[in-house]
């Protein structure tokens, strides 16, 4: 008798931290899972928002562009194109030579342009300067030169790749 | 609580009056009786509005209105990673909304919780119910396939019947004489800026009415004595079973959304003749069942006005019922409310089964 009386005190005594380490444990599970089931929806929206950026990460992995007929771009001027998904430009020097380089500043991303009256790359943005030749930053605030192509001239059109 | 959060909390307390608030739901009580499982309809409509604006404003991303609304729609279904998935979720969540306020409706309806004093919980109820299905009929559109395009030249000859102004009002909300991408354009803002602008205020007072004036009881309920009524608090009691009625709904919709994709049609083409058996969504069946029904005992212009006329009528009708079935002691308007309200559920039932029927 004395026994069974016993059992359920015993039990109750020993059960304590046992309740509450499965009570800890059912918070650890319930948490997992909400997190799991948080990641569950939270994936497919990142990834849905983030598709855009995986098509230019394709696009970028672009080594190389031929632009039809730009052998015909007359001396002093710019021809502006889309190497990958980002701005490049094609210069046809006075002297003959042929230059390519990137077309966006490397200060804050503007889209720069060639000025022939004064043979200089300018940002309008905040007024940085580059060499036209060599991409080097001359003047103003970009840390960085813009980056050169290689370009190979031939009948039917310019073969612009990365250098 | 920590003393740091504590006078956190006061600082924010000071200012925004948070421990009124709790106060407030503290007290708040929800009955509890056998018809307590209704009451949750409200809440899973809202969470399905949420769902739909969340979804739709993933959708806004990608779409272009106007003479690209196919090839957007096209590229977010077999593009845009999961885009389909996201699409599918905001159709059948639009869909299921529909079902829930009916539901809703209906439960109102049937325990009387339009009585005084809720009459205007009951309007704005039905006037946003109006505006869920202007929600539908628009959007419908907006993917421009065969179907949207027949859907909307279908529906908008229901207004265009309307004696002398008819016309007028169908090439104001067509943007033409025909569905094109001028339709599209408009009904694209309707749904995505004037429909919403109209529903979240008329939504926010709603809700507030419902915090003002509480949960209805059935009538069964009212006539106990106050002491043998049951009820449990608002917070935190009822509020977490509302939740987890919309974790279930969640669920659902996550189950229905990406076992049973939306699909999309043909690109839209006015050449191209009306594939067979073409329908209304469901919601709409009931109506365009009635309609059609209504045109081969009138036929012609007669049987449009006719239909228009009693459909109406039947609208005011279930509007204007708080104020013919307004108070606790009507015993005979109330059970001709209640027969009033099994007719409604039988015509509607009837209706749409009679048109899923002969569309086979």
């Amino acid at each position: 008798m004395s026994d069974v009386l016993n059992v359920p005190h015993i039990v109750k005594d020993s059960a304590e931290p046992g309740e509450q380490r499965t009570r800890r444990a059912f918070l650890i599970a319930a948490g997992a899972a909400g997190l799991a089931y948080t990641a569950a929806l939270a994936y497919p929206i990142y990834r849905y928002l983030a598709s855009p950026q995986e098509m230019e990460a394709s696009a970028t992995a672009v080594t190389e562009v031929t632009l039809k007929d730009a052998q015909k771009l007359l001396a002093g001027s710019v021809l502006m194109f889309k190497f990958g998904s980002s701005p490049a430009m094609l210069i046809h020097h006075q002297d003959g030579r042929w230059i390519a380089l990137t077309a966006v500043c490397t200060h804050l991303g503007c889209t720069v342009q060639y000025e022939s009256a004064a043979d200089r790359i300018h940002c309008g943005c905040h007024g940085g300067v580059y060499n036209p030749y060599t991409g080097a930053n001359v003047s103003g605030p970009p840390p960085k030169p813009l980056k050169l192509f290689k370009v190979a001239v031939g009948d039917a059109g310019v073969n612009v790749s990365r250098a | 609580m920590t003393s740091k959060t504590a006078s956190i909390y006061d600082w924010v307390d000071e200012r925004l009056g948070l421990s009124e608030i709790a106060a407030f739901a503290r007290h708040k009580q929800v009955p509890v009786h056998s018809q307590s499982f209704w009451y949750y309809w409200g809440g899973i409509s809202l969470f399905l509005f949420l769902v739909q604006c969340f979804t739709g404003v993933l959708l806004l991303v990608y779409y272009h209105p106007g003479a690209d609304a196919y090839e957007s729609v096209r590229q977010i279904t077999f593009v845009m990673h999961f885009g389909w998935l996201i699409r599918s979720a905001h159709s059948w969540s639009a869909n299921l909304m529909i079902f829930s306020i009916l539901v809703h409706m209906f439960s109102v309806y049937f325990m009387k919780a339009y009585r005084k004093p809720r009459e205007f919980g009951w309007l704005s109820g039905m006037a946003l119910l109006g505006l869920a299905s202007v929600f539908g009929f628009s959007g419908y559109l907006l993917p421009m396939d065969e179907l949207s395009y027949f859907a909307t030249k279908v529906g908008l000859e229901i207004p265009a019947a309307i004696p002398w102004v008819g016309p007028i009002i169908g090439n104001m909300l067509r943007g033409g004489m025909q569905v094109n991408e001028f339709t599209v354009q408009r009904f694209f803002a309707l749904h995505v800026v004037v429909l919403p602008a109209l529903f979240l205020p008329l939504l926010g007072f709603h809700l507030w009415l419902v915090q003002r004036h509480g949960n209805a009881m059935p009538p069964s309920e009212e006539a106990k004595p106050v002491a043998e009524r049951k009820t449990m608090p608002f917070f935190p009691n009822f509020l977490r079973k509302d939740l987890g009625m919309w974790l279930v709904s969640l669920n659902i919709l996550a189950l229905l959304a990406s076992v049973f994709p939306w699909t999309l049609g043909k690109p839209a083409d006015m050449l191209v003749p009306a594939p067979i058996g073409i329908h209304p969504e469901w919601y709409f069946m009931s109506p365009f069942e009635m309609l059609k029904m209504l045109g081969s005992v009138l036929p012609g212009e007669a049987g449009e006005i006719a239909g228009i006329l009693v459909f109406t009528l039947g609208i005011v009708l279930w509007l204007l019922i708080p104020f013919y079935d307004g108070s606790k002691e009507a015993g005979r308007r109330g059970r001709a409310a209640h027969y009033f309200g099994l007719l409604a559920v039988f015509a509607l039932l009837a209706t749409t089964v009679i048109g899923y029927w002969t569309i086979r």
